[in-house]
């Protein structure tokens, strides 16, 4: 296998989109409105599938454009207009509760990216330099998916955070040489599905409860609030 | 080969059909009958096995590629003599004692299930197959104590018995584990080949003391003995106390002896320690006991005390290079197990008859059996000489053999030996001497003076299989007592493969005198002395029989000035342990006796509250169940948190992983 140089203009494109996503990841945690996150979604998959076509080209894998174009069709398109859809369809209210302030959040983003170049960086000293990159920054878009599912209450915005996780394992997913695949079609149909089943849960609860905060959710299960 | 590994199979065969049959009479015949035939097979086999090659067999059964490897060498060869012996006795007792058996579907199907685990247990030559055994028999001895389990007090016996059975299975698991070292060596073959460095055999002694020993009985982890021990039927009663304890005093030996090699010095301290303290504190709760079987269980706890000192006494002398010593303890520890099989079995068997007799374990309750049956009395005397270490008797013989060893006390050079070795021989002089306080109580208490209930007025002897079994064990107390020498040198293999020495021929003598080191120090000949008391005693009685009047005379005996209406006036159980309890329970079990004085007015009798509280109980196990109980209290709040917050723990617990895999690297 031949490792790209550090130096030459296709690394340093593959490494400006991947910290692309990574800036659009920290665009969602300060959203406070559901239609501007909603928006964002769509722009992180954009920059995704972006990130995944010069990955294709760069990689001579012809096969990633599909994963390209699913990642804009479905990602960036479809779903985000999906749940813009329901948002409107149920008249949900358009604002976001957070947990903690948007400040502490953003720290604690930025301290995620740090962790993750840290951890990444020296454990794959010897891989391919693109690869490299892209799975470190992969690990903080995932780090900072999961960021936004605990810090949100409204269940959309969980989905959300969601749905950025998996744009981030699919960052990593293509960034390594050779990854097969069925491997990407399997993950982004499994997260097709799991919209559905949410968005079916979602119907189901706001009939059932009037509501599709998940802290209702919990007074019902017998929680403390 | 091994043909004596087809007794497995044949049990579990047994275990089978037990589960077809319980419900008739057949069941119970085919299956005592056939376990008595097998532990006659089994005993022959290990004492060929003592003098023989080692044998070794690979069964296709167990984990893949490695199968289950058994070994039967000598120590094996004695532990299979013992199993043998116990598990004969009680299939024998068990043919006319399980008459009597409410749910027999209950029994018989563990019973041989039982049998083949402690079988296995001495047969195995790899750890898997060792702790898979271990477990069979941990958990049909449970099936086996859960079998009366509508009562409230088994089905906490059970409870506890099965927490601490799981905690001896972890131990040893990970005294195996610690064995294994890098390269993962389970079969027992290559751990010899590959002995731990000094260090980790530490480690391994004393996770094998605690693993072993939670099985065996040690203090503190002996609790779940008096409990389960009598909540199983007698017959499996004395199956636990008599030979399971002895399995898992087979598993230390296996461990610590065999497979570490060789200990340091202060592994014998340890031993020493913990073998002292449980041979008292095992024996004092025995003489506060006041219901008989549970007594019994007791004094299982001490009788293993002084099994672990004999073994504590040959690791200290092991670890000097002593190897006469190291002999003479070991083979004394073993002849004590040997022991306590034939007199607990007899004593247990003994405890059932009474139980078939009366219906009662309470010995407030009992009293002058010895009038109402025949030869149980007698037998059961025979055994409480034995167990309080009386010659001409077995129980004598190796107590004194311990004692010789304590007394052996060469120049060792560490401190610690030097200290404990006196004190543990003051603690064993002490836990036999109370040992006979005890067995003066239960049997004057159970069968002399005046019967204390009406169940006990009407008992009648039990059937003729159960006596035969007690008969044969009580034969054998005195055989083992009076030719020990017989024992020792049957032991002689068995004490060479593990210490590389052995004891004199003890054989040779014509009046069978035992001499533990040399003739010049000490002997001691049980045939002259069983001939000395049989000869007085004869002397005595026709003495008496031709100086006195002849003819028997009625009278009524003296009251002490007082007119005797009631049986209950007599000397009771708690009478005579009282002046022991004041002496040691006052600070050890925090006893207490309170005057219950009614009101003035109120004509309720008076009474003397006693209250006695288990150290053991008190200091460790109740504190530990409420830190789990608080723990668990507390954790159960994890369950009624929001989605939101259980996303957070997996956040967290990846972030923690995360920021360790960077400070790891």
């Amino acid at each position: 296998m031949t490792f790209m140089s550090p130096h030459g203009l296709a690394f340093d494109i593959a490494h400006m989109l991947a910290g692309l996503l990574v800036l659009v990841s920290f665009m969602m945690l300060y959203q406070l409105r559901l239609l501007a996150l909603l928006h964002v979604l769509g722009l992180h998959a954009f920059v995704l599938a972006l990130s995944v076509a010069w990955q294709a080209h760069i990689q001579d894998a012809p096969h990633l454009y599909i994963t390209a174009g699913m990642a804009l069709a479905f990602k960036a398109i479809l779903i985000p207009w999906a749940l813009r859809r329901m948002v409107f369809q149920m008249g949900l209210h358009r604002e976001i509760e957070t947990v903690g302030g948007i400040g502490i959040t953003m720290l604690a983003g930025i301290a995620l990216v740090a962790l993750s170049l840290q951890v990444m960086l020296p454990v794959t000293a010897n891989a391919d330099p693109v690869a490299r990159e892209d799975i470190a920054l992969a690990l903080s878009v995932v780090l900072i998916g999961l960021l936004i599912m605990v810090t949100r209450q409204n269940a959309i915005s969980q989905v959300v955070g969601f749905m950025s996780l998996e744009n981030g394992i699919n960052l990593a997913a293509t960034g390594a040489r050779g990854m097969p695949l069925v491997v990407e079609i399997t993950v982004a149909f499994s997260i097709l599905i799991a919209f559905i089943v949410v968005g079916v849960f979602l119907f189901r609860i706001r009939e059932r409860f009037d509501t599709i905060d998940i802290s209702e959710l919990d007074r019902v299960r017998g929680g403390q609030m | 080969m091994m043909p004596i590994a087809w007794v497995i199979p044949c049990l579990l065969l047994l275990s089978a059909a037990g589960i077809v049959t319980a419900r008739s009479a057949f069941g119970r015949v085919l299956v005592y009958g056939g376990c008595l035939l097998i532990c006659t097979a089994l005993g022959i086999g290990g004492f060929t096995a003592l003098t023989a090659a080692n044998q070794h067999l690979q069964l296709p059964v167990g984990l893949p590629w490695i199968g289950s490897n058994l070994r039967l060498d000598a120590l094996a060869g004695f532990f299979l003599i013992l199993i043998g012996l116990g598990g004969g006795g009680a299939s024998l007792f068990a043919l006319g004692y399980a008459r009597h058996e409410e749910h027999p579907q209950r029994v018989l199907p563990f019973y041989p299930a039982f049998l083949a685990g402690m079988i296995l247990v001495v047969l195995a030559d790899d750890a898997f197959t060792f702790l898979f055994a271990w477990e069979l028999m941990s958990l049909s001895s449970w099936a086996l104590v859960m079998a009366h389990h509508r009562e409230e007090a088994n089905a906490r016996a059970g409870y506890v018995y099965l927490i601490m059975a799981t905690f001896s299975g972890l131990t040893l698991l990970l005294a195996f584990g610690l064995l294994a070292g890098d390269l993962g060596n389970y079969g027992f073959d290559s751990i010899r080949n590959n002995p731990p460095t000094a260090d980790v055999a530490g480690v391994v002694m004393l996770v094998a003391l605690v693993g072993a020993g939670s099985k065996a009985g040690l203090v503190p982890l002996h609790v779940w003995l008096p409990l389960a021990h009598p909540a199983a039927p007698s017959h499996v009663s004395a199956l636990m106390s008599g030979v399971m304890t002895k399995v898992a005093v087979y598993g230390f030996i296996r461990i610590v002896f065999d497979l570490v090699g060789p200990t340091q010095w202060w592994a014998g301290t340890v031993v020493l320690a913990v073998g002292g303290i449980t041979a008292v504190i095992g024996v004092l709760q025995a003489l506060m006991e006041r219901d008989l079987k549970r007594l019994l269980a007791y004094s299982t706890v001490e009788n293993i005390g002084i099994v672990f000192i004999g073994l504590g006494l040959s690791l200290a002398f092991r670890a000097n290079n002593l190897g006469a010593g190291a002999a003479l303890a070991l083979t004394a520890a073993l002849f004590h197990a040997l022991n306590h099989t034939t007199f607990k079995s007899l004593l247990f068997f003994g405890a059932g008859a009474v139980l078939h007799a009366t219906g009662q374990r309470n010995m407030e309750t009992l009293g002058g059996l010895i009038h109402r049956m025949k030869v149980t009395p007698f037998v059961f005397l025979i055994g409480c000489i034995a167990i309080s270490g009386l010659p001409p008797l077995n129980g004598f013989a190796s107590e004194w053999l311990t004692f010789q060893a304590v007394l052996l006390r060469p120049e060792f050079p560490q401190w610690g030996l030097k200290l404990i070795i006196p004190v543990d021989g003051a603690l064993l002089a002490l836990a036999a001497a109370l040992a006979s306080c005890c067995f003066v109580r239960a049997y004057g208490i159970c069968f002399l003076g005046r019967p204390r209930s009406d169940a006990a007025a009407q008992a009648r002897e039990t059937d003729p299989w159960s006596l035969a079994a007690m008969i044969l064990f009580a034969t054998l107390c005195l055989l083992t007592g009076i030719i020990p020498g017989a024992v020792i040198d049957t032991l002689a293999p068995v004490a060479r493969d593990l210490t590389g020495a052995r004891m004199p021929v003890q054989l040779g003598d014509a009046w069978q005198t035992i001499v533990p080191i040399a003739a010049s120090r000490s002997s001691y000949n049980g045939l002259l002395v069983f001939a000395f008391i049989v000869i007085s005693i004869l002397i005595t009685v026709v003495t008496i029989h031709r100086l006195s009047a002849h003819g028997v005379r009625r009278a009524p005996p003296w009251d002490c000035g007082f007119p005797d209406p009631t049986p209950l006036s007599q000397y009771s159980a708690a009478s005579f342990e009282q002046p022991i309890r004041r002496v040691f329970g006052t600070v050890l079990f925090r006893s207490k006796e309170i005057v219950d004085m009614p009101a003035p007015g109120d004509n309720r009798p008076a009474g003397i509250v006693r209250t006695i509280r288990d150290p053991v109980w008190d200091g460790i196990y109740r504190p530990l169940a409420a830190t789990i109980g608080w723990i668990a209290g507390k954790s159960d709040l994890l369950a009624y948190l929001t989605i939101r917050s259980y996303l957070s723990f997996v956040f967290a617990a990846l972030v923690v992983l995360l920021i360790a895999l960077t400070i790891w690297q």
